[in-house]
Parts: structure tokens; C-alpha cells; sequence
């Protein structure tokens, strides 16, 4: 589903990913770790299609970016730590709007759909600015997959929740992932990544130094390989 | 460590050289015009610095449409040599203008178009180099400086152009009917002389510092980048 | 919490994603007219520095009923310049602050879009504030101001100012000096507007030949129609990476 062939990005002289080499099956759950400044973000907004490589391949459904970029946001959904909803509009106005922007036909049944997949119907005619981040952070969600995308990214999606809200959000993960998209997430939050990945990568100084599937490592062994990965 | 190439040297030389020899034209050997007396001599170096700077600034433009279109950060650089350096002779030219406008009509300043738009063209650029430093990434900012000299340098003429048909006190010096009665004069054979010539200085001067400046910001890439590879 | 989660197999996939670009230029415009309506925060606050730049004016120029009328498009062209900068600054400051330019840029249409979108309902909000300044200015002068072609003018200048304006403040809100630097960088280069919108507005003003005011109207036509064509064209590279 994703193929990402040494992929160089740089910032003026300055080098932030230095050929990442990573393969996502359709289906699988990514779990991307790494320290700060080890290029995860920069690295999930090139697959988000916000940012271009600097040199190397990058392949999303089938798609090539740059190049093709349109046809690889039709089938993706990002959700960020900040939150891209606008808050003097309600919950489904915000979510009507990017309908349209990506041109959904049966808008209206598709909102009512999403806004209770994440739990938020009651709320559907609040402004988003009265919503709290937990709810904030699920209705981003929403709008990520109101499109119905083949694969979702999320950028640190637990920043800045508290343990309920937390919770909320594993269970809304969970339905999203279950569907058979393909999910690519990083996260500080080693404990939730475990529970929810099917598989976890190491990103450390800009590429990819280590990665590993739940079988291989057992129960709340994630921590040591973690820590090994990065001395190595 | 590169040093300063041959050709750039005797460059150096040779603009130092011509300058002399177009300020003694200036200066001693073009006569003494009739009607604004010796402030007239200024004439030749501020059409010198007019000229080239106005060049520049279109220059600029040119390089600001193939940065945008190839991305190659060195049209970049050429950009930021060229602007710098112009505003510094726009500035001479302004001044210079000034320094004749008071004996010539009287005032300091007018608000007549052609003054007025190198005003508003000074400006432009001015805010050109505030806009490069607001921002820290060099990619952005060679992306929004060729932007902004674009639409400024298109601005500029359409500016002058607008205005143009309505009066001006300017002296028009070439062609032009009444130009005596705007102040402006005809120009004997060795005035021309002085003139050519002055204009054939400053060009050299011109490409000197220009090249000058583009060597600078070369070492200046260099320098960031030997910092980076120190602290890596 | 389970029971508030809908089961997924009734969810059927949908290969419905049919971008559109009017419709997402629509969504745009749409979408930062409810939000404005909700808070007017733009327009009201557009209109009470018009209001306040027109008090001072007021008192600057400190003017006999026969000045004003030589001075009235001045003002009122000044007033706009400035008051547009507020809207331009505001509402591209709401996109970059909660991270929504990227939620824009995400969607599957031209950048273009974006950029037509905002220049659009910029210029609505324009309009509007504009729409209320005119008759309060003729009320506290006592001059008349409904002269259609003097709508026109101020149609067709708020058409420049905006189309240059959407882009540069697309630039200058993801500087670090932001707000200042919208009105350094758009002042030097929106003046081919305001000088034609100004000698032009006069002209209706005080009822001169309409073949000496064709002039500057072509020319705000001309610049209108030069200036949104690089700005959409380079709009790309005002937003991507």
C-alpha cells in the first residue's frame, strides 16, 4: 500500500531524513517511534502529501508523489495534533465543508455516519470551539475518514489527552483500523502503540534504524527494544 | 578554501579604474551646462546608478520565474545579489536626484510619478529583505523572496505607466517636446561622451559588486554548512 | 462507550470522492461566511477602525465643507487600504493558527482553489464593510456618495487590493513578523489600484467627462486582470512545501 524508497528530504543544508527505505502492506497497523527531531513528522507530512521529497521514491495506493498527488489525497486521511477544524462552526459544518472540498456525493448520510462512529452525534450542532481537546482530537477523526480513505496517518493523536479521553480515542482507533485500512501512526505513547500496532518501526537520526512485529517482542518488552534501537 | 578568481580581481581593478576615469569625464571634462550650472554634473552618475539598478530589478524578476520554475536554490542567491546591490544604487540615485532637484526646482522632492514611483520601487524591495528575514528555512525563503520580486517588479512599470500620461515636472532629458521648459537640455558632443561613458562605468561597477556579492552569499552557504557538518 | 460506536459492517465503502473545483472554490467561500457570521469579527472589526481612521482623518485635515470634496475619495480610498488589512490578515491568520491550511491543502482539488476561494469571500467582506462605510460617510459630511459609477470603482479597486492581497498575506502569516509585514509587503505594490481607484472616484465624484475617467477604469481592469493571474499562477508556491 505505501512504498517509500530512500527517501532524502532537506531543509537547506540541513539533512532530516537521509534514505528511509519502509514498506506498509494494506491492512497493517505502523506504529513510527522515535526520539524528537528524528524526522517523524517531517516524514509523515511527505506521505501526507504536505511536503516533497527531496530526492527518492514515495508510493501511496498505487500513486506516485509528487507527481501524482492528487489522485493520493483522494485516498488518504491525516489527522494532526492540531485539530484543522474550525472552531465558530459547528460539528457538522465543519465536517459538510470538507465533504465538499473532496466532493462527497450522499454528504449528508455520510456525516451522520461519522458522527457516530466517533461518538459525537449529540454534539453534531455545538461549535467546535466549545468541544473539549478529547472530543476535538475524535472529530478530527471523523473528518479524516469521512472520505472513506484506503489509508490514515496520525501524528501524535494522543498529545495533550487525558486517560478517558485516551481511552475514547483507542476504541474510535480501533474501528477506524478494523475496517482494513492501512494505519500509519507515530506516537510517544509507547504503552497505547503497543496495544493498537500490528507492527513497529524505529525512526532514529533519519532513517529507519530498527523494526519489529508484537510476536516477535513479548509484553512491555517494547521499551528495551526501543531504547536498544536507538544506541545501536 | 577558494580564493577570489582571477577574473574577479582584475574585475575589481578595472571597475575602480573606469570609475575614476567617469568621474574626471563627469566632473572636468564635460562642459559646464548652461542653465543649472555644475549641480548638472551629477546628471551622469545618477542615471549610471538608474539604469543598472533598474536592470537589476528586472532582472531579478527573470530569476524569480526560473527559481520558481526549476528550484534550483542558486537562482535564489543570484536573486538576493542582484536586489541588494540595486537597492544600494537606487538609492545613489535618489539621492543624486535630490542633490540636483534642489538647485534645478527648487525642492528637495516632488511627488511628481516618476519620483513617486522610485519611492514606491525603493520600497518594494526594502520590504522584500524584511520579508527573506521573517522567515528561517532557506527553502521558504528563496520561495517567497521570488514571489514577491515578481509581483513587485511587475507592480513597478504598471505603477510608472500609470501615471505617466499625467503631468511631471521630471526633466525629460531624451526626447520629449518642451524639455527646456521642464529643465531639461540638450546635450553637446562631449557631454555625450560623459554620459556613455558613465553608463558603461556603472554597469562594470555594477557586475563587480554584483558578482562580488553573489561569491559572499556562496561562502556564506559554505560557512552553514561546514557549522553543520562540525556539530553533527 | 461501545454501544455509542456504530457497527461498521452496515457502512458500505465509498468510491464517491468526485473533487470539484467549483464546488470546493464554493465550499470555501461558504464555509468563511458562516464562520464570520457566527463571530463577525472581521467585518465588525474592519468597520470600527474605517470609523476611527475616518474621525482622525477628521481632524488631520481639519477641512471646510469646499476641501472635502476634493479629499473624500482620498479618505475613503485610504480608509479602505487600511481596513483591508485587518480582514487579509484575519482571515488567513485563521487558517494557519488552528493548522487548517493544512486541512485545506489536503484536499484533492488545485491549490488554486484555495486561493479563489479566500480571495473571494475577502473581497465579500470587503464589500460589505465597505457597503456600510459609504452611507455613514455621507451622512457625517453631508455629501452624497451614491453615484453607481463610483460603486463600480470601489468594485473594481477591492477586486485588485484583495486578489494581490490574498496572496501576499498567504506569505506574510507564515513569517514570523506577520501582521506588520502584510502592510509593507502590499502597500508599495497595491498602489497601480489606489491611484486609478482615487483619480477615478474623483472623477464621478465631482461629475467629470466620462471619457477622461475611462482611463483609470481600464487601467484597475488591467491590473485587476494581470495581478489574479500570477497570483493564482504562483499561488502553489506560496502553500506547498
Amino acid at each position: 500500500m505505501i512504498t517509500v524508497k530512500k527517501l532524502v528530504k532537506r531543509f537547506g543544508l540541513k539533512t532530516v531524513l537521509r534514505g528511509v527505505d519502509f514498506e506498509v502492506q494494506p491492512g497493517e497497523f505502523v506504529a513510527l517511534l522515535g526520539p524528537n527531531g528524528a524526522g517523524k513528522t517531517t516524514f509523515l507530512r511527505i506521505l501526507a502529501s504536505l511536503s516533497r521529497p527531496t530526492l527518492g521514491e514515495v508510493n501511496i495506493a498505487g500513486y506516485q508523489l509528487p507527481d501524482q498527488a492528487a489522485q493520493v489525497r483522494a485516498r488518504l486521511g491525516v489527522v494532526s495534533h492540531l485539530p484543522l477544524l474550525y472552531g465558530d462552526l459547528t460539528a457538522e459544518e465543519n465536517l459538510r465543508f470538507y465533504g465538499r472540498m473532496y466532493g462527497l456525493t450522499d454528504l449528508e448520510q455520510r456525516i451522520t455516519e461519522v458522527l457516530e462512529m466517533v461518538g459525537l452525534e449529540t454534539r453534531r450542532r455545538d461549535l467546535v470551539r466549545t468541544f473539549s481537546r478529547g472530543m476535538q482530537q475524535r472529530l478530527a477523526i471523523g473528518r479524516a475518514v469521512l472520505h472513506d480513505p484506503d489509508v490514515v496517518l496520525f501524528d501524535e493523536p494522543y498529545t495533550g489527552l487525558d486517560q478517558d479521553a485516551s481511552s475514547m480515542l483507542d476504541e474510535v482507533l480501533k474501528t477506524v483500523a478494523a475496517k482494513g485500512r492501512t494505519v500509519v501512526m507515530t506516537s510517544h505513547d509507547l504503552a497505547r502503540a503497543e496495544d493498537l500496532a500490528t507492527r513497529f518501526d524505529i525512526l532514529s537520526r533519519g532513517v529507519i534504524a530498527a523494526t519489529a512485529t508484537p510476536r516477535q517482542l513479548k509484553k512491555s518488552n517494547l521499551l528495551s527494544f526501543y531504547k536498544e534501537s536507538l544506541l545501536a | 578554501m577558494q580564493s577570489k578568481p582571477i577574473a574577479l580581481k582584475i574585475l575589481d581593478v578595472v571597475s575602480i579604474i573606469v570609475l575614476g576615469i567617469s568621474t574626471y569625464l563627469a566632473l572636468v571634462f564635460a562642459p559646464k551646462e548652461l542653465v543649472m550650472g555644475d549641480v548638472q554634473r551629477v546628471f551622469y552618475f545618477h542615471i549610471g546608478t538608474a539604469w543598472t539598478a533598474l536592470l537589476g530589478f528586472i532582472l531579478a524578476a527573470v530569476f524569480s520565474v526560473i527559481f520558481l520554475i526549476t528550484k534550483n536554490l542558486k537562482w535564489d542567491r543570484l536573486q538576493v545579489a542582484a536586489i541588494e546591490v540595486s537597492l544600494v544604487f537606487f538609492l545613489i540615485t535618489i539621492v543624486l536626484g535630490s542633490i540636483w532637484a534642489r538647485p534645478a526646482w527648487n525642492t528637495w522632492w516632488t511627488w511628481d510619478p516618476r519620483l513617486t514611483t522610485a519611492a514606491v520601487t525603493e520600497l518594494i524591495y526594502i520590504a522584500y529583505f524584511m520579508l527573506r528575514q521573517g522567515i528561517d528555512e532557506p527553502e521558504k525563503r528563496a520561495r517567497f523572496g521570488a514571489v514577491y520580486a515578481l509581483v513587485g517588479g511587475i507592480s513597478a512599470p504598471i505603477t510608472f505607466f500609470a501615471i505617466r500620461l499625467f503631468r511631471t515636472i521630471h526633466p525629460v532629458v531624451i526626447g520629449g517636446s518642451n524639455a527646456a521648459a521642464q529643465g531639461g537640455f540638450n546635450m553637446t558632443p562631449d557631454m555625450l561622451v560623459a554620459f556613455f561613458f558613465a553608463l558603461f562605468a556603472f554597469t562594470l561597477v555594477f557586475v563587480d559588486l554584483f558578482w562580488n556579492r553573489l561569491r559572499l552569499g556562496d561562502l556564506q552557504d559554505k560557512v552553514e554548512q561546514l557549522k553543520l557538518k562540525v556539530t553533527m | 462507550m461501545a454501544n455509542t460506536l456504530r457497527s461498521i459492517t452496515t457502512i458500505e465503502k465509498h468510491s464517491n470522492v468526485k473533487p470539484s473545483f467549483l464546488r470546493a472554490v464554493f465550499a470555501v467561500v461558504w464555509k468563511d461566511i458562516q464562520a464570520e457570521f457566527r463571530s463577525l469579527e472581521l467585518v465588525s472589526a474592519m468597520l470600527v477602525f474605517s470609523m476611527l481612521v475616518i474621525i482622525i482623518f477628521n481632524f488631520a485635515l481639519n477641512l471646510d465643507i469646499k476641501m472635502r470634496q476634493t479629499v473624500t475619495a482620498g479618505v475613503l480610498w485610504t480608509t479602505f487600504a487600511f481596513a483591508g488589512t485587518l480582514g487579509l490578515n484575519r482571515s488567513m491568520a485563521i487558517e494557519k493558527d488552528r493548522g487548517c491550511l493544512d486541512g485545506l491543502l489536503l484536499a484533492p482539488v488545485d491549490r488554486s482553489a484555495i486561493y479563489f476561494g479566500k480571495a473571494i469571500s475577502n473581497l465579500i467582506f470587503m464589500l460589505i464593510v465597505e457597503v456600510i462605510v459609504l452611507p455613514v460617510y455621507s451622512v457625517l459630511y453631508s455629501t452624497n456618495l451614491f453615484k453607481p459609477g463610483l460603486l463600480l470603482v470601489i468594485l473594481l479597486g477591492s477586486i485588485g487590493y484583495v486578489g494581490v492581497g490574498t496572496l501576499l498575506a498567504t506569505m506574510s502569516v507564515q513569517t514570523r513578523t506577520r501582521d506588520i509585514l502584510l502592510s509593507i509587503l502590499l502597500f508599495p505594490v497595491v498602489l497601480p489600484v489606489l491611484l486609478p481607484a482615487i483619480i477615478a472616484s474623483n472623477g464621478f465624484l465631482e461629475g467629470v467627462e466620462i471619457a477622461d475617467i475611462l482611463f483609470p477604469i481600464g487601467l484597475l481592469v488591467a491590473y485587476d486582470v494581470i495581478f489574479i493571474a500570477v497570483s493564482f499562477m504562483v499561488f502553489d508556491s506560496v502553500v506547498e512545501e
